[in-house]
């Protein structure tokens, strides 16, 4: 009988310690999320007041209503629209290459597994420790001669830059199919071409969804690849864009930049908020395996 | 096991006929997009040279004109020091978030979302932001992030805890959930408090997630350039008396830039070695990761 109160007692103690725990927590989201709500205060706020006044609430004399996104859409000789533009191709069209040919090379090293295969697969993985200074001279070089210095064609560079972790993370899904499913549909008189589009594409769906979050992170927010390859003046993405505005003035329209930084970073969150748990799954999955 | 070889057969035959369909266009990219550049790499870093076309083999005196340039061995050691330092801060806030964010309190999917939400913000506008928070903060002391090393640092070193606790966190919260129900339960039966249960049985079952997030958070911080470009691009410099200028919060990645698109256009060479030797410090510290893993695996 004298136990009863004390597990009743613990077990109030736990709810409470829970609920101090929820608050504490809660705080600390409030202030992790600060930053990004100074850049929304600021963004709305004339550029003489972003930097001695930088916590206040964009009231009275300081407030520059729409101005700064009408000023920032031009700012720095840039139509800011081409360079979202930009980034959107980029992206989508370097993800989309990514996912289909590698997955494609990834089932034949799999499959095959011949001795080039070995070292091909070899090399991919070996290329994912390889960080980026080490080829970029280079690399920029190539791709200029081999004109690959356009939005149109840089995901040719990002295909090939990029393929390690990639085929990495197929070429260890493959693995795991059982290979019997395959055979049935050879069998079957299913040639190669149909048996991968028909039968492996389909299965091969959680882990596209993973490498696809990963890749479309990584191409997003690249800024030096891209600033190294492509012609600066006829093409920025978004990240170069940003640099930019930096970089090529001595006084700086901090409330048009805040603005920018604002309107860039929208389309990110949204889309995180929409594909949070694919995100979060595709990261977990990265890094285990990466 | 007999009747399965022919089998594979008629099935990898077929396969190999299309191999230039499925392997080919990755191949032709990935020589592109790196074996070449690669190789070339590391022969130009045995050269002088402007342009690829006019380079000359000179050996290995690029490695010793790295070696001895002094803002070179100044990047590196402000970057070992950083990555340490983002080593250890970042892993600890990651770990005990994610500890309390599995022990079933209200509102943990909430906060695990606004927790990893930094991440997806590119490291150039991260820098950006985060420029303008310190110098509102700092113009009141009337100094700047970029007059001091000191607040360039530490300032790194908030943006970085900031953008990647909540990835870390991630990984951990796998890990914490993979620890086996019954075990704790065996803990707390055998009268082992909190603080026992969190030491002598959760840390080490989450080895593993460990060892991942500490050559992560290591490598990313030697790896780092976009936000140290963004944030200080290496300000403050101090001005050497040969006239050469040291940036005090430069690290190695941005150090390597510098060296090839900076106003000297003859040290291209010096900085293709400077950037092989930055592959082989990062690529060991990858290989000392896979070799810990590797064991690892082979225990359990």
């Amino acid at each position: 009988m004298s136990r009863l109160p004390s597990k009743e007692q613990s077990l109030a103690a736990e709810k409470r310690r829970k609920t101090i725990l929820s608050v504490v927590l809660a705080c600390v989201c409030i202030i992790y999320v600060l930053p990004v709500l100074s850049v929304v205060i600021n963004s709305f706020k004339l550029n003489t007041f972003v930097k001695t006044d930088t916590f206040a609430l964009p009231t009275g004399d300081m407030w520059a209503g729409f101005n700064n996104f009408i000023k920032g859409m031009t700012f720095g000789n840039y139509p800011f629209v081409k360079s979202v533009l930009f980034s959107l191709l980029i992206t989508v069209v370097s993800t989309f290459l990514i996912l289909l040919f590698t997955s494609m090379a990834a089932w034949y090293i799999a499959r095959v597994n011949s001795l080039f295969c070995k070292i091909f697969y070899f090399l991919c993985v070996f290329s994912m420790v390889v960080p980026f200074q080490m080829v970029m001279y280079p690399l920029s070089k190539t791709a200029d001669s081999l004109h690959l210095n356009t939005p149109w064609t840089i995901p040719i560079v990002y295909l090939g830059f990029g393929a390690g972790l990639a085929i990495f993370m197929f070429v260890g899904f493959v693995k795991s199919i059982p290979i019997s499913i395959e055979e049935a549909a050879s069998i079957d008189g299913c040639g190669p071409i149909k048996t991968y589009f028909q039968v492996v594409l389909p299965m091969l769906r959680p882990t596209m969804i993973s490498v696809g979050i990963l890749e479309i992170m990584w191409v997003w927010n690249d800024y030096l690849l891209p600033y190294l390859v492509l012609d600066i003046n006829e093409y920025r993405t978004i990240p170069i864009h940003i640099q930019y505005l930096k970089g090529s003035y001595g006084t700086v329209d901090l409330g048009a930049t805040m603005a920018l930084i604002l309107l860039s970073i929208i389309p990110v969150i949204v889309f995180y908020l929409i594909c949070q748990k694919y995100i979060i799954k595709g990261v977990a999955a990265g890094a285990v395996k990466g | 096991m007999e009747k399965r070889k022919p089998k594979l057969k008629i099935f990898k035959n077929p396969i190999r006929r299309w191999g230039w369909l499925f392997l080919g266009p990755m191949a032709a990219a990935f020589i592109i997009g790196f074996v070449w550049p690669f190789i070339q790499g590391i022969y130009l870093s045995m050269c002088q040279f402007k342009t690829i076309s006019n380079a000359k083999f000179i050996g290995f005196s690029n490695y010793v004109k790295a070696i001895t340039d002094p803002s070179f061995l100044h990047s590196f050691w402000y970057t070992a020091l950083f990555a340490i330092v983002s080593l250890v801060l970042i892993n600890v806030l990651a770990f005990t978030v994610a500890y309390f964010l599995t022990q079933g309190i209200k509102g943990s999917n909430l906060f695990r979302t606004v927790f990893f939400m930094p991440n997806l913000i590119g490291g150039i506008v991260l820098g950006y932001i985060w420029s303008m928070i310190f110098d509102g903060i700092l113009t009141h002391f009337g100094t700047s992030i970029l007059m001091d090393s000191t607040f360039g640092f530490w300032g790194l070193i908030i943006l970085m805890c900031w953008q990647q606790v909540g990835y870390m966190m991630i990984i951990y919260i796998a890990g914490l959930q993979a620890v086996p129900e019954d075990i704790l339960e065996a803990a707390k039966i055998d009268g082992a408090t909190k603080t026992q249960t969190l030491f002598r049985v959760i840390i080490p079952n989450v080895m593993p997630s460990i060892t991942i997030c500490t050559f992560l958070s290591l490598t990313n911080g030697f790896k780092l350039f976009d936000q140290n470009l963004a944030l200080t691009g290496g300000q403050p410099f101090i001005i050497q008396p040969d006239g050469s200028s040291i940036k005090t919060t430069e690290m190695l990645a941005l150090n390597i830039f510098n060296t090839f698109y900076g106003s000297n256009s003859a040290s291209s060479g010096q900085a293709q070695a400077k950037a092989v030797l930055f592959f082989i410090l990062v690529a060991s510290i990858g290989l000392i990761q896979l070799g810990i893993t590797r064991k690892r695996e082979v225990q359990q």
